[in-house]
């Protein structure tokens, strides 16, 4: 098997967020790979969540957030004033901490996203719906029950349910804001697994609390401190050989 | 002697019943009263309503009398009445004429034939609300008060109909856009703004809407529509509208604020549009508040009577066009109860359409609630 060669995905160059006065995020510059899972490490409210959401924008909900310096993907500048906010958000999926299934049935949720950008022939539904649910691990679940109320499953469900309804649109790059917080270890190992199968497809970018989950599932790892990124490097090297010495303390569990 | 002292059951444990917590029951018993008193009330104003027009439907005036019968009756009637014989010498006698007591002809040669009068007698009798069939009361003429009075509903049906229709298609689309715009538009301020502006609306009296139709709605629209008339079932409605707009908006907008923001997060994260996320997402996730508020609406238009009155033009009359006035229901009830003789016939069919407002407005619940509902969640919310 021939080594593949990995190429930047996303670059940020000197990114800083403010939310209001606070400045959140302090000149990051980071090359994300192309289909490689990288985790972003880092103590609660160290900029690692803001960090992700400003890859999909989701920062301009939030009334007094700015943004300076500059995000690429594939080589365009995001936070140009020529770039389609929703155009992008299709393009770059997301799954947040909580699961957030839509109070509808487990086919319109995975159809959601196709049915947005227009397809409304019912068999090119059904295949999509199918493939999303299959590369989610989830299909055979919920096969016999597709149009009973996804608020039925259970937690762990929801949330591969909700990762099902990011890759139907078939985006490029997955952003997951902590998806397993809020699992059980079964659940979580299923995710997980999920996510080692996804990475032949997309570049994921994962943000979570779980050291081992970071070591287990990415291949770079970044460790966020005070909205500075502290280092960015191999998942190996970082947990076994880190050059800063916050990392260590961090990862060796001293801190944080 | 040594004595032993058993602890009684009380000192044993520490959750020993406290009595310092009176106050805390007789909050609660007073809570339970009102809220029983409530329901109670409710129910006798049911029951109320329900006597009143119960003689018309136990049939108390479906009873036509034959023409002689009536006759006889008004005859021994008069024969009690002494006082009132202007003429002591006559002598009355059983089988005296009717003609004796026919109205006053002005021109004496001409002699009514008895059998000619008795019809008469029949007509006005039947006319005296004293026969009331089904078939009257489904007719098309409603004419209480008249020499041959007619209470037929089915104008009042038509008419409480449309407006009810019109106030509906209006204020309900109207409402949930406004609460759409106002829960993920419009800027924080001028929500702000909005909200409490238009709850004051809701408190509004009727009356000054159904002025401001009166005077003005009235004749902007048939300026527009160049309807035949200025007060009609579409003024009318408007006025419904207006008061249904802020029912509806208010528990909507609640509804949806109530809604997570995360399912907006995620929505938008999916490359909806904020219109497609409010619309696609938010909306069927608020879907049983925002039934709930249309309910609501529906019910408001179907009994607002000040509005109803003022504007709709008040002629109890079938039509299908919306630009003919109607009279309501609660316009009815609203407008004749004042000047309505006690215990008649006019009196209990007054009663008689409060109750068909009750049953209606139950009917319409319980069936929304029990089918409409179901189905329309299992559609929009997954089975």
């Amino acid at each position: 098997m021939s080594k593949k060669i990995t190429e930047t995905k996303i670059e940020a160059n000197d990114l800083c967020v403010y939310y209001g006065a606070k400045q959140a995020l302090h000149r990051i510059s980071i090359d994300l790979f192309e289909r490689e899972v990288t985790a972003f490490i880092g103590p609660s409210g160290c900029g690692k969540s803001t960090f992700l959401r400003s890859i999909n924008r989701m920062n301009d909900l939030v009334p007094t957030a700015r943004v300076t310096g500059n995000l690429y993907i594939d080589g365009v500048d995001i936070y140009h004033s020529s770039v389609d906010v929703v155009e992008l958000r299709k393009r770059v999926g997301m799954v947040f901490q909580k699961s957030t299934p839509f109070p509808k049935s487990i086919y319109d949720n995975v159809a959601f996203g196709p049915r947005l950008n227009g397809i409304t022939d019912r068999t090119e539904l059904d295949r999509i719906v199918e493939e999303s649910l299959i590369n989610a691990a989830l299909f055979d679940e919920v096969k016999d029950r597709l149009d009973s109320s996804a608020m039925g499953l259970s937690g762990g469900q929801q949330q591969r349910l909700c990762i099902a309804r990011a890759v139907a649109v078939n985006p490029s790059i997955l952003l997951m804001d902590e998806p397993c917080s809020a699992l059980d270890p079964i659940s979580t190992a299923k995710v997980e697994e999920l996510i080692l199968e996804l990475k032949k497809q997309y570049t994921i970018v994962i943000v979570t609390h779980n050291m081992q989950q970071a070591a287990r599932v990415s291949e770079y790892t970044a460790f966020f401190y005070m909205g500075h990124l502290v280092e960015y490097d191999k998942t190996r090297k970082i947990f076994t050989n880190p050059s800063k010495k916050e990392t260590e303390d961090y990862v060796t569990g001293r801190f944080g | 002697m040594e004595q032993v002292t058993t602890p009684s059951p009380a000192q044993k444990h520490s959750f020993v019943r406290k009595t310092n917590n009176i106050g805390e029951r007789i909050i609660e018993r007073c809570v339970k009263i009102i809220g029983g008193v409530a329901v109670v009330l409710i129910f006798l104003i049911l029951l109320f309503v329900l006597r009143e027009a119960l003689p018309l439907l136990m049939g108390a005036f479906s009873q036509p009398r034959t023409a002689q019968s009536s006759v006889e009756s008004s005859l021994s009637d008069t024969l009690n009445l002494k006082p009132e014989v202007y003429n002591p010498d006559v002598i009355l006698s059983e089988h005296q004429a009717p003609e004796e007591f026919a109205p006053e002809v002005y021109n004496p040669d001409v002699s009514v034939p008895a059998t000619i009068l008795a019809e008469k007698v029949n007509t006005r009798n039947e006319a005296d609300g004293d026969h009331i069939t089904l078939a009257n009361i489904l007719g098309t003429i409603w004419q209480p008060v008249s020499t041959m009075p007619k209470f037929g509903i089915m104008p009042l049906v038509i008419g409480t109909a449309k407006t009810t229709f019109v106030a509906i298609f209006i204020g309900a689309p109207l409402g949930i856009l406004a609460a759409l715009y106002a829960a993920f538009f419009a800027p924080r301020r001028l929500r702000e703004v909005i909200k409490p502006m238009v709850e004051i609306l809701a408190g509004f009296p009727s009356v000054v809407i159904g002025f401001f139709c009166l005077l003005y709605v009235g004749s902007a629209l048939q300026n527009l529509f160049g309807f035949d008339f200025r007060l009609n079932a579409f003024v009318g409605g408007i006025g419904l509208a207006i008061a249904v707009i802020p029912i509806v908006f208010t528990i909507t907008e609640d509804t949806l604020s109530a809604v997570p923001k995360s399912l907006l997060e995620a929505s938008l994260a999916m490359g909806a549009t904020q219109w497609e996320s409010a619309y696609k997402v938010m909306l069927p996730a608020a879907f049983p508040g925002v039934f709930a508020a249309v309910l609501l609406g529906i019910g408001r238009a179907f009994g607002e009577t000040m509005i109803a009155l003022m504007a709709t033009g008040n002629a109890a009359m079938v039509s299908t066009s919306i630009g003919d006035p109607v009279r309501t229901f609660s316009a009815t009830i609203g407008a004749e109860m004042g000047e309505v003789i006690w215990g008649s016939a006019h009196y209990s069919i007054l009663f008689f359409l409060g109750v068909l407002l009750f049953i209606v407005s139950f009917t319409l619940n319980a069936v929304t609630e029990l089918f409409v509902k179901e189905r329309l969640a299992k559609k929009l919310q997954g089975g």
